[in-house]
């Protein structure tokens, strides 16, 4: 009849009236700074570069191969290359990053770099509010701020850091096996002991 | 016993009774007008949160919940925020129309407060051979704030809605009267206290008899408040300020407080319709049934003011817009007709007095009955139902 | 503010034309937009109307250019990926979808069946989202405040957290990879999904509910801005605006990418072509698409989700061109690429429904309202990202 749609519509908009105060389905709403959604694990935010160990100088997993500055579709990643190389995890010497810095106002979080770096040494941060008041130099993360330790990479993503880490450690019984190896056919001297993955 | 009920009315007597005589017409005058000044705006002030919270509600979100207690001190830090605004005035507007606009639309309807009787003994002002005809005449003022704010803006969007405005205010303005007119004609009298009076009388020991128990009177209230809601502007009949076709409508190029005059304003208006249309129809100050008569008058109005805005609230999250056209359409066709309709079943209504209950009420099913048909068959000529087919 | 100093007078400048009846006053030019309520982003209309008629209208567009082509032909060809996300912002999958189709013919990559299935799932579930999006945004240009748009934004909240769960973001997935996807669904993913597909069903019956029967609702839709058949065909206009004017054209019927010749569904016509049947035949599109989700997630195969040969860096098709193109729930999105064998693209074009379907605005809003006009604008379902490109 006449009429009749519009209080079909009165009743679904009664019904959601009720619903909003019983139902938790229909009210999804969260009372944004002090209840927040679960992180999800693959959300991505901004990258952050990883780190083993204490020390973020000497356990920074990048070696400056500068794939991902390359990749990077809106170019926001700047690497100038160490002159000196350190060892990484296994011993080897390796370049790092003398300055690593990425613009986080241009970033769009594509995860790209993440997707084409071969050490996974960067990684996706769940970090959101990063608002600021200065929008030039309060959005340009340098190195050592980008470093975080492998534990947060734990915590954020823990099965892909699962397997990466166990990945590591095969590398690094590996490399081990090979240095005793050749420290029983003594014609090479050793690597020097790699810090703890 | 009566303590509750007259407290307003023994409290002034009180106050005016300190002031000498002569001055003592003037202090009543004050209070009665300090008293509108202060009620109406504070309903309005809960009415926006509670209607921003409802209608969250609605839309399955909380609403407005942080200043206050669960938020309802919302329209504190809304007048703050109006207040200390800028007040911008476009510099090709017409700046001293622009600024009477926003005044032009909020005093006539507390004017038109003034006379609705809220409560026993409880009337700003009784004006007892004229107060329907002062209501009406000076809620029609209403049309010209608005179209002053549309012209003066010197904005296209404003004229529009200042043209929508006009023909709608006009428009509607015309079953709201007829619709009156039904209860002015079965209660002989333009007094809004005497039409109270007469809804007065018991039936069946417990009923008391309200306009709108009658079939005139339920249809004249029908018809009495969707030609309300398009007067104050309401959705579904929000046209003249569609916020999705003309942005704002005539008040686009008001900004601050006088923005927040214009909601006042259109409240207010609100207020004062739904007010009379509580008078005419329900009842005015008057509880439902006998045995409710323990709760003070002015509870019952506001009571009943409270729940047309809550329903007023739902219509408003519930419907779309009309089109312009169909909304004159709506008027000239189904509103107006109707009206003049019950008008003749108000009259059969009067003339019917020695007839049984229920066949009083048969001319009436059958006067609203035949056009509802039609308007219905009309409206499925129209919009057949539709069915879909599916590619092979 | 000196008012003293504010000229008082507004000056009205001499015609350029004396006949330009916009510039007599007998007819008033209103420029919708390019910030406008319900323009949906920064689209302009350029309106004359007379009274309140449209008697002319001109679509403005260009306020969002961001040059994707250009730049894609200096970006490598993953690069790219991420910024097709950023087209058409409400399916950031299917247009993920279209460059990985095309990128795929042209370089021979094979997909592998779970990709090709977690495809068609993801793409179902963005024109759900899609979909309800648009048809609450319909309504809330015809002024319901909100209430319809809300409901639907409460359903496409559950699908955007599945996007996040399964691709990290919720608008932005940047899912697909050439040969595949980028990776698998995380744990419990696919049952989550299961119960967001069971509980829109109910969903799409209450907002039917709410709606689709009002009185207003049929009178301000039905018989306003009709697209004939005819028409419809010869602009180019594809996707459900195209089948609401009864043209049997679903790219996933006619072209069977991907897999969809494997599941049962049905195309929804209209026979009158107006703004009622667009949102029908997008309320019966989102049935069919549960159809399609329910079997496909039932079905689903274990199995790798990315072709091992696909390369992600030094990625260099063979010099060629292709054109793939899918049913985006906005209408037929194409990408043509052509290669040098270099790791950009030589050529990068797109073929964006949304744009197209735009172009025929005026010959749908001449006569009607601007109320009208805002109504079909908002029936067409434009993206501004994937307009302006």
């Amino acid at each position: 009849m006449l009429g009749g749609g519009i209080l079909h519509g009165l009743a679904v908009t009664a019904k959601n009236f009720v619903g909003s105060f019983t139902d938790p389905e229909r009210l999804v709403t969260l009372g944004y700074p002090e209840e927040r959604a679960p992180a999800k694990e693959n959300a991505r935010q901004f990258p952050f570069l990883v780190f083993d160990g204490a020390d973020p100088q000497a356990g920074l997993r990048c070696v400056a191969c500068q794939i991902c500055e390359k990749e990077c579709p809106p170019q926001c990643i700047l690497i100038v290359k160490s002159k000196t190389k350190k060892p990484d995890h296994l011993g080897k010497p390796q370049f790092f990053p003398a300055t690593f810095d990425i613009d986080l106002s241009v970033c769009m979080s594509c995860q790209i770099c993440v997707e084409v770096c071969p050490f996974d040494a960067i990684k996706m941060d769940q970090e959101f509010e990063l608002a600021t008041n200065d929008r030039f130099e309060g959005l340009l993360r340098h190195r050592d701020q980008l470093a975080r330790p492998n534990a947060h990479f734990q915590k954020l993503h823990p099965t892909d850091a699962a397997a990466i880490d166990a990945r590591r450690a095969e590398e690094l019984a590996k490399a081990a096996a090979a240095a005793t190896a050749a420290a029983a056919a003594p014609r090479k001297p050793a690597p020097e002991s790699p810090p703890a993955a | 016993m009566d303590a509750p009920d007259q407290i307003f009315v023994l409290l002034k007597h009180a106050v005016v009774s300190w002031f000498p005589t002569p001055v003592q017409p003037w202090i009543s005058a004050v209070l009665s007008i300090g008293a509108i000044l202060a009620v109406y705006p504070m309903i309005f002030a809960l009415t926006t949160v509670i209607e921003r919270k409802a209608l969250g509600r609605i839309q399955n979100r909380p609403g407005p919940n942080r200043v206050g207690p669960a938020g309802f001190l919302q329209f504190a830090a809304d007048g703050i925020k109006s207040l200390t605004k800028e007040d911008i005035v476009p510099r090709a507007a017409d700046s001293v129309v622009h600024f009477l606009a926003p005044l032009v639309v909020v005093v006539p309807p507390l004017l038109a407060l003034a006379v609705l009787p809220v409560g026993r003994n409880m009337v700003a002002l009784d004006l007892p051979e004229t107060g329907l005809l002062f209501f009406l005449m000076v809620g029609t003022a209403v049309e010209l704030g608005v179209f002053m704010a549309g012209w003066s803006s010197h904005n296209k969007y404003s004229l529009l809605g200042a043209m929508r405005a006009i023909a709608q205010l006009l428009s509607y303005e015309l079953p709201l009267l007829l619709s009156t007119v039904s209860v002015v004609m079965l209660t002989g009298s333009l007094s809004l206290n005497a039409i109270i009076g007469h809804q007065s009388e018991v039936h069946a020991g417990v009923l008391l008899g309200w306009n709108v128990f009658t079939p005139w009177g339920a249809a004249g209230a029908v018809l009495f408040f969707i030609a309300a809601l398009a007067e104050a502007n309401r959705s579904p009949f929000d046209l003249p300020e569609a916020e999705s076709e003309i942005v704002a409508g005539y008040f686009t190029e008001y900004s601050g407080f006088k923005f927040a005059l214009f909601f006042l304003g259109e409240y207010l208006g609100l207020f004062a319709v739904s007010g009379l249309g509580i008078t005419l129809f329900l009842g005015g100050w008057l509880p439902p049934l006998t045995v409710l008569s323990w709760v003070p008058s002015w509870l019952w109005f506001f009571g009943k003011l409270a729940v047309l805005m809550g329903i007023f609230i739902w219509l408003r999250g519930t419907l779309p817009r009309l089109r312009m056209d169909q909304l004159m359409r709506f008027a000239w066709q189904f509103l107006l007709p109707m009206s003049l309709i019950n008008l003749l079943v108000a009259a059969l209504w009067q003339y019917s007095t020695p007839w049984p209950h229920l066949l009083r009420w048969l001319p009436a099913a059958i006067l609203f009955g035949i056009p509802y048909l039609l308007y219905h068959r009309a409206f499925l000529r129209q919009h057949p139902p539709r069915t879909y087919r599916y590619a092979s | 503010m000196n008012p003293a100093a504010a000229p008082r007078t507004f000056e009205v400048r001499p015609s350029p034309d004396a006949a330009d009846p916009v510039h007599d006053g007998s007819l008033l030019e209103v420029s919708l937009g390019p910030q406008h309520p319900s323009t949906h982003g920064v689209f302009r209309m350029d309106v004359v109307l007379d009274g309140e008629t449209v008697v002319k209208l001109k679509p403005v567009f260009g306020y969002l250019h961001r040059n994707h082509e250009k730049i894609a032909e200096n970006t490598s060809y993953l690069g790219s990926m991420p910024y097709t996300d950023r087209l058409d912002y409400f399916c950031s999958l299917t247009s993920n979808w279209a460059y990985a189709l095309t990128v795929e013919r042209l370089a021979g990559l094979q997909v592998p069946e779970r990709a090709e299935y977690l495809r068609v799932i993801t793409a179902e579930l963005t024109r759900l989202q899609n979909h309800a999006a648009v048809c609450g945004f319909l309504l809330q240009d015809m002024g319901a405040l909100g209430t319809p748009l809300m409901y639907a934004f409460r359903e496409r909240e559950r699908i955007l957290d599945l996007f996040e769960s399964l691709t990290g973001a919720r608008m932005m997935c940047n899912y697909m990879r050439f040969g595949g996807c980028r990776c698998d669904t995380p744990p419990g993913w696919l049952e989550q999904a299961r119960s967001v597909v069971t509980g829109f069903g109910a969903f799409l019956d209450e907002f039917e509910a709410l709606l689709s029967s009002n009185e207003i609702l049929l009178g301000r839709t039905q018989g306003i801005g009709i697209l004939p058949r005819e028409l419809a065909i010869n602009a180019g206009i594809s996707g459900p605006m195209a089948r609401a004017s009864g043209v049997a054209y679903d790219i996933r019927k006619v072209d069977r990418y991907g897999i969809y010749d494997q599941f049962e569904f049905r195309v929804p016509l209209g026979d009158h072509g107006d703004v009622f049947d667009r949102y029908m035949i997008r309320a019966l599109e989102m049935r069919e698409s549960l159809r399609i989700l329910g079997a496909a997630l039932q079905r689903i195969p274990a199995g790798p989700v990315i072709d091992p040969k696909a390369k992600l860096r030094g990625f260099r098709p063979k010099p060629g061109e292709s054109y793939g193109r899918i049913e985006s729930p906005k209408g037929e999105l194409g990408f043509y690429l052509i290669s040098d064998g270099g790791p950009n693209p030589w050529r990068y074009r797109i073929r964006p429904p949304s744009f197209i379907n735009l172009t025929i605005l005026e010959d749908l809003c001449l006569g009607r309202s601007v109320a009208d006009a805002v109504v079909i604008l908002g029936s067409v379902d434009i993206v501004l990202g994937e307009v302006d490109r």
